[in-house]
């Protein structure tokens, strides 16, 4: 078994047009900013994939990584907790233009969503947003006299996440708070695209130290001195 | 209290007196901006542990300028510290830890407070974008949910109601509230006032308070030092 791919490029070459991609980190800790930017360079190149769905806990900051998909326009809808950051001009003007949806989830019921995306739990009750206007519409029950809202699972065509240590079975270690929702994100889409700071081989990771096993992962793509979202925007980058 | 403003209390001085009641071994979550400076007045001699909802138990303040590890934030997305013990983990586990009753304490800010412990802190309506974050997670999972905030908006409306006018975050969800005037519990669906600034009127207080405030029990002085 050997899950690694070449290049970025190649890792992400199967996106295809209105496909649901859930995008790991938290703001720019865990964004994986080489799979983003070779996603782009499709899209301008070939205008495909457009109308794409993503799932991440923000709407991107500044011009690169997933503001910049937003920017070039592969974005049809978003789902997320909190679309706002340092800079999120891209993501507002588009907003407020009416050019992109956005599906609001509080964040912890986005994780647990996803969780039960990954777990095979259609459905579930959490006490978050009951008797706000984020419950409208939703089933709510009462548990041991308390009330819940019903939540469904979400699930992905493709996931993009962002590791640390990877081998070729796709089990991996994260790098600090950059954990965030990589682990949840390969379990809840149907490929699971990794790109890892160094690909090691099977046996360097110790067994009790694996954070996601392999079995959750498809393909895992080396990206040394992976670019750090915070860093780009401090030095004014932008993509593409 | 400043010696040029001694009609209300600083954020700092919000903050500080909050911090007071935290219990050594408590767990912890600090709401961004405003909330998080509540760290910075932990009484000396209590091992607090604060959890930052992105994946973090026990961090510490911001490193010096320069030595920033963007992988390490809090949930502001300010860059923050390891201390000895500290732990990582992912989103689900993270909000495992908030929805399942394991934390002890939040502290968060609020638009408006409602005298049933209803909570309004993060839409002001219809207007931009919306964004939740994980407050909504967070009232309904510490054990105790506090607020800390001015005691009237920068126009002087009341911030402390009968009912909450903007959308919700939680419904019954805040027990204390810490203003820039006074300390109010929620109790029963009303406010009971616990302590006030010594320099202003009981009648004064009341009229910068969107609902009655119940005297049930001793009222004592908030005292808060220059900070």
């Amino acid at each position: 078994m050997d899950k690694t791919i070449a290049t970025p490029a190649e890792a992400v070459a199967d996106i295809g047009d209105n496909a649901t991609v859930m995008i790991g980190g938290f703001g720019g800790s865990g964004a994986p900013i080489e799979l983003i930017h070779a996603l782009i360079d499709r899209f301008v190149k070939t205008g495909s994939p457009r109308n794409l769905t993503v799932v991440n806990n923000n709407a991107g900051n500044g011009h690169v990584g997933l503001a910049a998909m937003i920017e070039v326009g592969m974005v049809g809808k978003l789902i997320c907790s909190f679309p706002r950051s340092a800079d999120p001009r891209v993501f507002t003007q588009k907003y407020l233009a009416g050019d992109i949806a956005l599906e609001l989830v509080p964040q912890g019921t986005l994780a647990e969503r996803i969780r039960a995306g990954g777990a095979g739990i259609p459905a579930f009750y959490t006490p978050t947003s009951y008797g706000t206007e984020l419950a409208n519409g939703k089933p709510t029950a009462e548990f041991d006299g308390r009330p819940y809202v019903q939540e469904r699972w979400l699930k992905a065509d493709f996931a993009l996440v962002k590791a640390h240590l990877g081998d070729r079975l796709g089990n991996l270690t994260y790098n600090k708070a950059a954990r965030n929702f990589g682990p949840l994100m390969c379990t809840a889409a149907r490929h699971a695209i990794v790109q890892v700071s160094q690909l090691v081989p099977p046996g360097t990771i110790d067994p009790e130290h694996v954070v996601t096993p392999g079995i959750f992962v498809s393909r895992v793509v080396e990206v040394t001195n992976p670019a750090q979202e915070e860093l780009l925007n401090r030095a004014g980058a932008t993509y593409p | 209290m400043t010696a040029s403003d001694d009609t209300k209390l600083s954020n700092a001085q919000i903050a500080w007196r909050a911090a007071q009641d935290i219990a050594d071994g408590a767990y912890v979550n600090l709401g961004i901006g405003f909330p998080e400076m509540v760290a910075r007045y932990q009484p000396a001699g209590r091992e607090v542990i604060y959890h930052t909802e992105n994946g973090i138990l026990d961090f510490g303040q911001e490193p010096p300028a320069g030595e920033e590890d963007w992988d390490l934030i809090n949930a502001g997305k300010k860059a923050v510290t390891l201390k000895p013990g500290s732990a990582f983990f992912h989103h689900a586990d993270s909000f495992a830890m908030v929805r399942g009753g394991h934390l002890d304490v939040a502290i968060l800010g609020a638009y408006q407070v409602a005298q049933n412990g209803d909570l309004a802190n993060w839409s002001v309506g219809a207007k931009g974008v919306p964004a939740v974050g994980g407050a909504m997670d967070l009232v309904h999972g510490a054990k105790r949910v506090a607020v800390i905030t001015e005691h009237v908006t920068k126009s002087g409306e009341p911030k402390l109601l009968d009912r909450c006018t903007l959308p919700l975050t939680g419904v019954g969800c805040v027990t204390r509230v810490y203003t820039s005037l006074a300390v109010v519990d929620i109790e029963g669906g009303r406010f009971v006032l616990r302590e006030k600034l010594p320099t202003i009127t009981l009648e004064k207080l009341q009229s910068l308070t969107g609902a009655e405030l119940v005297i049930a029990g001793p009222v004592a002085d908030l005292i808060v030092p220059e900070l």
